[in-house]
């Protein structure tokens, strides 16, 4: 590739790869969060090209809410074992041992406890003193203002009036005992990024971006993968095969499908070119209440 | 786009994704007061180039009847007001970057708050973009505000700006309205350093000649604001640039294998070329260009890679690799300028970190030299610094670091502050250039240079450049000033007039380019008086701003004092002590200042004298406050 005339992808990579160096030089115990989803596959991507010929000098971590898809559990331990990363599962065991679950306590306190909880409790027991996540400005109008170093009180909490000022590409990473720094490094990528840098790189992602018939229940407009027997079904529900599939991945009682026939990586970028509703509209939990992303971050989640 | 997108066969898809693909970036950043529109554009500019959907248009719809501000139509601002207090308060009070993209160009867009205590903010989004957009309301005109952060924008070094002059629907599309603020911003930012300024009259709320050129401006011929985005040069002159890069970890994988990672700063670097280790001077020879995606033939700015060297020298995570043909300096003291971030204020003396490229050190600072007035550009007298105050300060690092300066160069000349006991990042720093003093390791004890001649004397070496019009008092109170330094034991020259018409320049009459010639000539000779360690006197009518700058230019920073006398014309010509207004408006003189010859006054002079008015001793105090405020004399 010649110097001048970059790309915007060969940019966005370039800051990327930036930061990554920049955590696993500057902190001790640096960890990077693994949602399984496309955002992250991209990251991971990322971090094996930072350090190339050698291996990221970090673990992954998967917090496991047990409501993953099953899909996406397979994907996580082949990618895992294929880019020669450690892999931390942590779940939140006091959750599991209450069977907490998005049916019988809704969305918001299962997704505080089994996501926000687990999570901090994971960073605490491990000790992690960075925790990379795979979050984009763009996917929410909280996320726009946080910065690309987020930093976190010894409680995890983010304060978005304190937030440090961010200045050309030289980032403060010093924390006191005990707080933290999440880092998102693909803060400046869009979807549109995300999915042309994932054809252009070839980089693997889970089937079910892909559409396929699956069984499906429709519910308030959403339709609801059944993914395993645990989903309770509705009196008169019936699951229905329907050619549907996902462009973010959660939790599955939480994430709705769209009907789809976009099977290859070409069709999903001229689908999203196309589409009227963006990504995030799929995510129950953020339609909760006003600024519901905004409340989550500052008690801790990504 | 995406109607573009949607009759697309499979085969075109992909060549339309290719071309996507190697779409450039700019990033630039929107600044303005309160109510200018910010928001309102950013909104405008995602709404119409169809970045919107659905979902987040209903949103938007319901949140303008709960929250809006323009009634029944949709408030734009709200889309990118991201925060819950945002939104209640109805202003924007952090800095948001927002994407869109064209088929042209990606964009990132960091939208930064016109409120007086956020100027940090506005300086966070600047130290990252290309471009400026500055918003104008035009029935307000350039405000206090504007210079501002027009001066913000100059002083991160961003080199193309957009005056967006907008809210023209409420001044009735008027042309006049618009040039007024035209050329008012183009006269008070000529010595800001912009390569390109452009003026575009807008309607964010309604969208003329944001993307579609209005109707309602048939007197505009220049491009509408994402024309203009879509297609602005923003040459990347790091390339252009020796090469620099900050080392960010050293990739050791095994016993075979020993490289370098980091992302190049600036230049070019290719396998064979030499460089040296900046602090320690310790040279080597690039071997490989190493990335995931196979070894390059070269590498540039921008560009994240890891080198592996020809020879095994002592390398490691903070040091500077650069071009050995053209070196950054190497010092543990350096002046520069600082904008403070934060609540606790800036002392001189207290011990913070600096974070310079990838390295950090211990540093605090010696001196504030002056704070800048932000709206006035005054320098001012400092003990502190507080927050969103700007200043040109000294520094002292616990240890010598390489560095440009950061006019030379944006990547290798910037540093942040971090408070040591909080580690808040507590204000970014631009270098203007090294302090070298005789403690310096570096510099032989025994060589006889300017710092070694001034220390002799014991003084530091300035120019006093008096200017204004004939009759304005020049001689008079530089006479004055010079007797005092002498009394003091001080050692001065005074230039005027007299003594160099006579001798040095006695070939030179009055056309503008003799005049020209004359002042390039006085000021060449106080530069070799400065390095003599004189504190030397300029008394010259020297009426163009061009040749003060270049007299100015010679010497370092902070050894050029402009003295501006200002007196009237009227008041100057009632005086006439030379009869020469006299002879010139009888037409004896031609081109004589002031009657058939412009005066350029100074606009950023160090000290301005109202000549016209208070009296010569009094006058002359003030430029000895000013010599002693700046610690010329004691």
């Amino acid at each position: 590739m010649s110097p001048d005339r970059k790309s915007h992808l060969k940019r966005l990579e370039d800051e990327s790869i930036h930061i990554i160096r920049e955590v696993a030089s500057e902190f001790r115990n640096p960890v990077m969060l693994y949602s399984i989803g496309k955002d992250s596959s991209v990251m991971l991507h990322l971090a094996a090209k930072a350090f190339y010929p050698a291996p990221p000098p970090f673990p992954l971590m998967h917090v496991d809410t047990t409501w993953k898809f099953r899909e996406m559990i397979r994907f996580r331990d082949e990618t895992a074992k294929r880019l020669g990363f450690n892999l931390i599962v942590h779940t939140n065991q006091d959750g599991l041992a209450q069977n907490i679950n998005p049916f019988d306590h809704g969305s918001s306190y299962y997704t505080n406890v089994m996501k926000t909880d687990a999570l901090k409790q994971a960073l605490t027991k491990y000790g992690f003193d960075a925790a990379f996540g795979g979050a984009r400005r763009d996917e929410e109008k909280s996320r726009a203002k946080e910065r690309i170093f987020s930093f976190r009180t010894a409680n995890h909490g983010w304060d978005p009036k304190k937030q440090r000022p961010e200045l050309w590409n030289i980032y403060n990473t010093r924390v006191a005992p005990g707080e933290s720094i999440r880092v998102f490094p693909i803060s400046n990528w869009t979807e549109l990024d995300i999915w042309q840098y994932i054809m252009l790189e070839d980089i693997p992602i889970v089937p079910l971006y892909y559409a396929a018939m699956r069984p499906v229940v429709e519910r308030g407009g959403q339709l609801i993968m059944v993914d395993d027997e645990r989903l309770p079904l509705e009196p008169g529900e019936v699951p229905q095969e329907r050619l549907v599939r996902f462009r973010t991945l959660g939790c599955y009682p939480l994430t709705a499908a769209i009907e789809s026939d976009a099977a290859t990586l070409p069709e999903i970028v001229r689908e999203m070119l196309v589409a009227r509703t963006s990504e995030r509209s799929g995510r129950l939990i953020d339609h909760d209440e006003a600024g519901s992303m905004e409340k989550k971050k500052r008690e801790g989640y990504f | 786009m995406s109607e573009a997108a949607e009759n697309l066969s499979a085969q075109d898809l992909i060549a339309y994704l290719a071309q996507q693909e190697n779409k450039t970036l700019l990033r630039f950043l929107t600044c303005g007061s309160v109510d200018d529109g910010k928001s309102t554009l950013i909104g405008r500019l995602l709404y119409d180039t169809k970045l919107l959907f659905d979902d987040q248009l209903a949103t938007l719809e319901r949140d303008s009847k709960k929250h809006g501000t323009v009634g029944e139509d949709i408030d734009f601002a709200l889309l990118v007001d991201g925060l819950e207090a945002e939104r209640e308060q109805g202003i924007t009070i952090d800095v948001a970057y927002r994407f869109f993209t064209t088929d042209k160009r990606k964009f990132i867009v960091a939208d930064t708050p016109g409120h007086e205590q956020y100027t940090r903010n506005m300086a966070t989004g600047a130290s990252t973009a290309d471009l400026a957009i500055l918003l104008v309301d035009a029935r307000k005109g350039i405000l206090t505000q504007t210079r501002r952060h027009a001066f913000i924008a100059s002083l991160l070094g961003i080199r193309h700006v957009v005056v967006a002059v907008n809210k023209i629907d409420l001044v009735d599309y008027s042309q006049d309205i618009f040039e007024k603020i035209r050329d008012d911003f183009a006269e008070f930012a000529r010595n800001f350093g912009f390569k390109q300024i452009v003026a575009i009259p807008l309607s964010a709320r309604f969208g003329d000649n944001v993307i579609a050129r209005s109707e309602r401006t048939p007197w505009y011929k220049g491009p509408t604001l994402l024309d203009h985005l879509e297609t602005v040069e923003v040459e990347d002159e790091q390339l252009a640039k020796p090469f620099r890069m900050a080392v960010q970890w050293v990739n050791r994988p095994n016993l075979d294998f020993r490289g370098f990672s980091g992302t190049i700063a600036s230049g070019t670097v290719r396998p064979g070329d030499r460089i040296v280790v900046a602090a320690s001077g310790r040279t080597s020879t690039v071997a490989r260009i190493v990335t995931a995606d196979g070894d390059l033939d070269v590498a540039g700015a921008g560009d994240a890679v890891t080198l592996t060297l020809a020879d095994e020298i002592d390398i490691s995570r903070g040091d500077l690799l650069v071009a050995a043909t053209d070196q950054p300096e190497v010092a543990d003291q350096f002046a520069a300028h600082v904008i403070w971030m934060h609540e606790d204020h800036l002392l001189p003396g207290r011990p913070y970190l600096v974070k310079i490229g990838t390295r950090t050190v211990t540093a605090q600072v010696t001196e504030i030299k002056h704070k800048i007035d932000v709206n006035t550009l005054d320098h001012l007298a400092a003990k502190e610094l507080g927050l969103n105050e700007v200043a040109v300060c000294n520094f002292s690092l616990s240890q010598p670091v390489g560095f440009d300066a950061y006019t030379a160069n944006r990547e290798t000349g910037a540093f942040i502050i971090i408070d040591r006991l909080s580690n808040a990042t507590v204000g970014a720093g631009m270098i203007m250039f090294g302090l070298r003093r005789a403690t310096n390791i570096h510099l032989q004890a025994l060589d006889v240079n300017k710092a070694a001649r001034a220390n002799l004397k014991g003084q530091k070496p300035v120019i006093l450049w008096f200017t204004g019009l004939s009759g304005a008092g020049k001689s008079t109170i530089a006479n004055i000033v010079e007797k005092y330094l002498l009394a003091q034991g001080r050692h001065t020259y005074m230039l005027d007039g007299d003594n160099v018409r006579h001798g040095l320049n006695r070939d030179l009459g009055f056309t503008e380019a003799d005049r020209v010639e004359n002042i390039r000539r006085v000021a060449e000779v106080s530069k070799l008086m400065i390095d003599a360690g004189l504190i030397v006197l300029v008394s010259f009518i020297s009426p163009f701003r061009a040749e003060r700058r270049m007299a100015r230019e010679l010497v370092e920073e902070g050894e050029f004092i402009e003295v501006f006398c200002d007196t009237p014309l009227a008041i100057a010509e009632s005086r006439d002590p030379k009869g020469l207004y006299k002879k010139a408006r009888a037409g004896q003189i031609k081109n004589f200042t002031g009657i058939d010859s412009p005066y350029e006054p100074p606009e950023n002079p160090e000290i301005r004298l109202e000549s016209g008015t208070k009296s010569v001793e009094l006058l002359a105090e003030e430029v000895i406050a000013l010599l002693r405020s700046r610690g010329v004399i004691v």
